[in-house]
């Protein structure tokens, strides 16, 4: 491997020194919350479109907790950080705008 | 130090463009790749449940109690996880090799109480014509109508979530090589062999168990002709993919189960 690469590494890996075990617990704790919160709301006879909005919501938290902080991208430069979620929330934002508009017409229409 | 195409005269590199070692860079690029396939399958079974009229909700309470079981050893694994890279960074080479397993171990269960349900889905008739029929199973189970009606259903259920359980168990994988190194080769075997012979000849498993098998080829090669000591990086990147595998299912466990749920 090359002098730079080792260099890189050893830097990252004096970044990761730096931040204190005590977070990780958290955050998992708040994870755990969360999916308790979830597995709750299930129960609740709440309307479908109420329960996904909310369930989803709690997702793209727990997914921003993970990536953030297990991931460590909270940490990486902001060319990083900004490369990698925007190329993959446009192609996330593609899929929605050719799928959901043809399956909710179909449900409009009636499905039988 | 850096090898040049030309004898005697060293390598001149640019510094990183994104600021970190090229093959996190790669697992990134990989992770993103791979979240699109998720994507494609998740999107799926979105589209598939609202085009469809009468879409199941089967999964009873016991159903939601194991994946939710589920969830929190997933979860407890990324933990984990983040301990054995924090460990590596340390040089603490025991509590890495320890954090790495206590990871393996959750993944592991969270993987077989997986197939645990998925055996007792298929013995109560939720499956798919390429599953070989259970012997005593007839068309009468409880999930036997939801199969036949909405045949959607099972089709994006097991393609998703047995995709979901096939980068798990590469997790594990790939966290035994890295933990274990050439040690963990006969373990893998040994797993293969437990896999195949403990499943019955109608399980799905007792074919799937070939994965193990042709992860052991895969890992010898790579173990043999490039022999390492995984360090910190290595971790590191590891460890990106398992947050990847626990990030996936954070969106599966809501959209699959929970929204599936059977309330009385």
């Amino acid at each position: 491997m090359d002098a730079t690469q080792l260099a890189i590494e050893e830097r990252v890996a004096e970044q990761h020194r730096h931040h204190k075990k005590a977070q990780f617990f958290w955050v998992w704790g708040a994870l755990l919350v969360m999916t308790a919160i979830e597995v709750y709301l299930t129960y609740q006879n709440m309307p479908p479109v109420k329960m996904l909005t909310i369930l989803m919501g709690l997702s793209l938290i727990k997914a921003a907790l993970i990536i953030g902080f297990f991931m460590h991208l909270r940490y990486e430069i902001s060319r990083m950080k900004w490369l990698t979620m925007c190329s993959v929330i446009a192609c996330l934002i593609l899929m929605t705008i050719f799928f959901f508009p043809d399956a909710h017409r179909i449900i409009t229409l009636g499905v039988k | 130090m850096a090898e040049s195409a030309l004898p005697g005269v060293q390598s001149v590199y640019e510094p990183s463009l994104f600021g970190t070692y090229s093959k996190k860079v790669g697992m990134w690029l990989f992770l993103l790749s791979d979240s699109l396939t998720f994507g494609a399958l998740l999107y799926a079974y979105s589209y598939g449940r609202i085009s469809t009229a009468n879409w199941p909700t089967p999964f009873h309470s016991q159903s939601i109690v194991n994946a939710t079981i589920m969830t929190a050893f997933l979860l407890s694994s990324s933990l984990t996880m983040v301990l054995a890279v924090r460990a590596s960074v340390d040089r603490d080479a025991k509590a890495q090799t320890l954090w790495l397993l206590a990871t393996m171990v959750c993944g592991a269960a969270f993987t077989i109480l997986h197939g645990r349900e998925w055996t007792k889905l298929i013995a109560e008739g939720l499956t798919l014509p390429m599953f070989p029929a259970p012997p005593g199973s007839d068309a009468t189970g409880e999930f036997a109508n939801v199969a036949k009606s909405v045949p959607l259903f099972p089709a994006t259920f097991f393609g998703l979530t047995g995709m979901h359980m096939l980068h798990v168990t590469i997790g594990v994988v790939y966290l035994g090589v890295v933990a274990l190194r050439r040690k963990f080769i006969p373990v893998l075997l040994v797993l293969w062999l437990v896999a195949w012979l403990a499943t019955p000849s109608y399980s799905p498993f007792h074919y799937a168990a070939h994965v193990l098998l042709l992860a052991a080829v895969v890992c010898s090669i790579i173990l043999w002709l490039k022999p390492k000591i995984y360090d910190s990086s290595d971790v590191e990147v590891a460890g990106l993919y398992w947050h990847f595998v626990d990030l996936v299912w954070m969106f599966i466990f809501p959209l699959v189960y929970l929204m599936s749920a059977k309330i009385i």
